[in-house]
């Protein structure tokens, strides 16, 4: 199991009252999922994220990697934690450091000292996982929204990390981008490695293999897609939206049409319209 | 290859573009220094000549490198000028009314000018040729040694680096806000340069905000791919001297050696007007 929250608090610490983020979570992340996090603006998901690598120490409670705390002063500690546990951030131009793509993805090898002929295969591994190997020279500035997201989970790849955690990465990107980011999240969760994405965006959710649900800092909602999609009025509570087909299909279970109970895209769900008569 | 989209490098194969940055980085600072030794008018033909031949193999158009001229002529021409009508000496060449021009004041003028064409001539070869990355590289390494009185050169370099990459994203900040202010009605154009600076604010604000927002946001993706500045780092990219690098360094010093040995012990203008008498 490499990461456990168990009853977790996070207070921001602001000038008169603190804001409370997380609220009594306890949770498992088990290794080789694929865990989708979603909730509206402000519920804390984001705050989930940081405290899972220990960018945030909990105010109570404890997170644990490999049975590591993250709540730690120890520099090397605090590393071997943020190398298994990989992040990557909603903003592609805010998180990278070099000005060509080869050098951008050694950042992170290097700062954990692997030795030099490592690294470079270790770049070409991360920019073939990704998908980007012909831009292994050229600069980052120059390629869209999608491709620079890419080149970061490249970056994090280098560092051979068991989990890799996308921080709302797809929040900033247009259709086409999200679905390059997600295509190559779920070809590396087939690879073994942990999943953790946080979107607002419940059509993320459906290649999940579990859906949790946050709302004002506690878990609300916990289980596969299937179930949570069910509970239609229970996420409009939460002002989150379901995939149209989804809704749909909810909606027509509810009013008795004999649907198999089960995630749909928009082509399934018109067949199985056309079958069910 | 589109390496680099800002700066003046221009981008071609020759040996000086692949030579090691730290000693081009070291002959631009011994001919900066060497400019200042150039005494008669064939040591600074010889010097002329000698940036001719590199920028020939250099494969640099002359017009590219007169370009770089361009921006100075103004402050070539002023001190020039100055010189001209200032400098008193013995031979009287030019008397009308207050004006007196000697002809040790048209001497002065003149070498002064090429002294300063020079000292913007070298410069410009090492920019034309050389990357910024490449040349943050070379400064790291050349400062390598500070780190013995605790100077964290890697640090230094390291925010050369990040500020280089991030030119181009606030450019484009600066232009994304002016037009959004443009399209509230901001006038930039028109106006004094009082009010030109002053309709500059609603710019510079966003922008700096946005700046600091962003540096947050990268300090935060440098923590989780564990990098600290104290921490043993390895490094990808290696700089190797070559067999090219030693002949450029001979050539350097033996080109140096001449100008010197001119300047303390032979004096080619005598020896060529002795020729002539």
């Amino acid at each position: 199991m490499p990461i456990k929250f168990e009853n977790v608090n996070y207070e921001y610490p602001t000038e008169d009252k603190s804001v409370v983020a997380v609220k009594g979570v306890t949770l498992e992340i088990e290794d080789g999922s694929f865990v989708c996090v979603c909730g509206e603006n402000g519920s804390g998901k984001s705050t989930l994220a940081k405290l899972m690598n220990g960018l945030l120490a909990p105010t109570s409670g404890v997170v644990t990697v490999d049975g590591r705390s993250t709540a730690t002063e120890e520099e090397t500690e605090l590393f071997a934690i943020r190398q298994k546990v990989g992040m990557v951030f909603q903003n592609p131009d805010n998180q990278m450091i070099a000005s060509i793509i080869e050098d951008e993805i050694a950042f992170g090898p290097e700062n954990l000292g692997v030795p030099r002929e490592e690294i470079g295969e270790r770049i070409d591994y991360a920019l073939s996982a990704v998908g980007m190997t012909e831009y292994r020279y050229n600069t980052p500035y120059k390629l869209s929204g999608g491709q620079k997201q890419r080149i970061a989970i490249a970056a994090v790849l280098a560092m051979k990390p068991e989990v890799l955690v996308l921080d709302e990465s797809t929040a900033m990107l247009d259709p086409k981008g999200r679905a390059e980011v997600i295509k190559v999240a779920e070809e590396l969760n087939k690879q073994g490695i942990t999943i953790v994405l946080i979107t607002h965006f419940m059509e993320e959710a459906t290649r999940a293999d579990r859906v949790i649900v946050m709302n004002g800092g506690s878990v609300v909602m916990d289980g596969t897609p299937a179930e949570i999609f069910r509970k239609r009025e229970e996420i409009e509570r939460y002002d989150l939206e379901l995939p149209v087909a989804d809704a749909i299909a909810a909606a027509l279970i509810g009013e008795g049409l004999p649907l198999e109970d089960r995630i749909y895209s928009a082509s399934e769900l018109a067949e199985a319209i056309c079958r069910s008569k | 290859m589109d390496k680099v989209v800002f700066g003046q490098y221009y981008p071609t194969d020759s040996v000086i573009h692949r030579m090691d940055p730290r000693i081009k980085l070291l002959a631009i600072i011994l001919y900066i220094v060497t400019v200042f030794f150039l005494v008669d008018y064939v040591m600074y033909a010889a010097i002329f000549l000698f940036v001719l031949t590199i920028t020939f193999i250099a494969k640099i158009p002359f017009k590219v490198l007169l370009r770089t001229v361009r921006t100075i002529i103004f402050l070539v021409l002023i001190t020039s000028i100055i010189n001209l009508f200032f400098t008193t000496g013995e031979e009287l060449w030019v008397e009308w009314k207050f004006i007196k021009i000697y002809r040790e004041g048209v001497e002065h003028a003149i070498k002064l000018a090429l002294r300063l064409i020079l000292l913007m001539l070298f410069p410009s070869l090492l920019t034309l040729t050389t990357t910024p990355m490449e040349l943050t590289d070379a400064l790291e390494s050349l400062m390598s040694p500070l780190k013995l009185i605790k100077i964290p050169v890697h640090a230094i370099a390291l925010i050369m680096s990040i500020a280089l990459r991030m030119i181009p994203i606030l450019m484009e900040e600066t232009n994304k806000i002016m037009l959004a202010q443009k399209a509230r009605g901001a006038d930039f154009d028109t106006g004094g340069a009082l009010k030109k600076a002053k309709a500059m604010i609603p710019v510079l604000v966003p922008l700096f905000v946005g700046a600091f927002r962003r540096a947050d946001e990268l300090a935060l993706a440098m923590d989780a791919r564990c990098y600290s500045s104290v921490a043993k780092r390895t490094k990808y990219k290696v700089m190797k001297l070559t067999v090219k690098d030693l002949v450029a360094s001979v050539v350097c010093l033996a080109v140096f050696s001449l100008v010197f040995l001119n300047k303390y012990l032979w004096g080619f203008d005598e020896m060529i007007l002795a020729l002539f008498k």
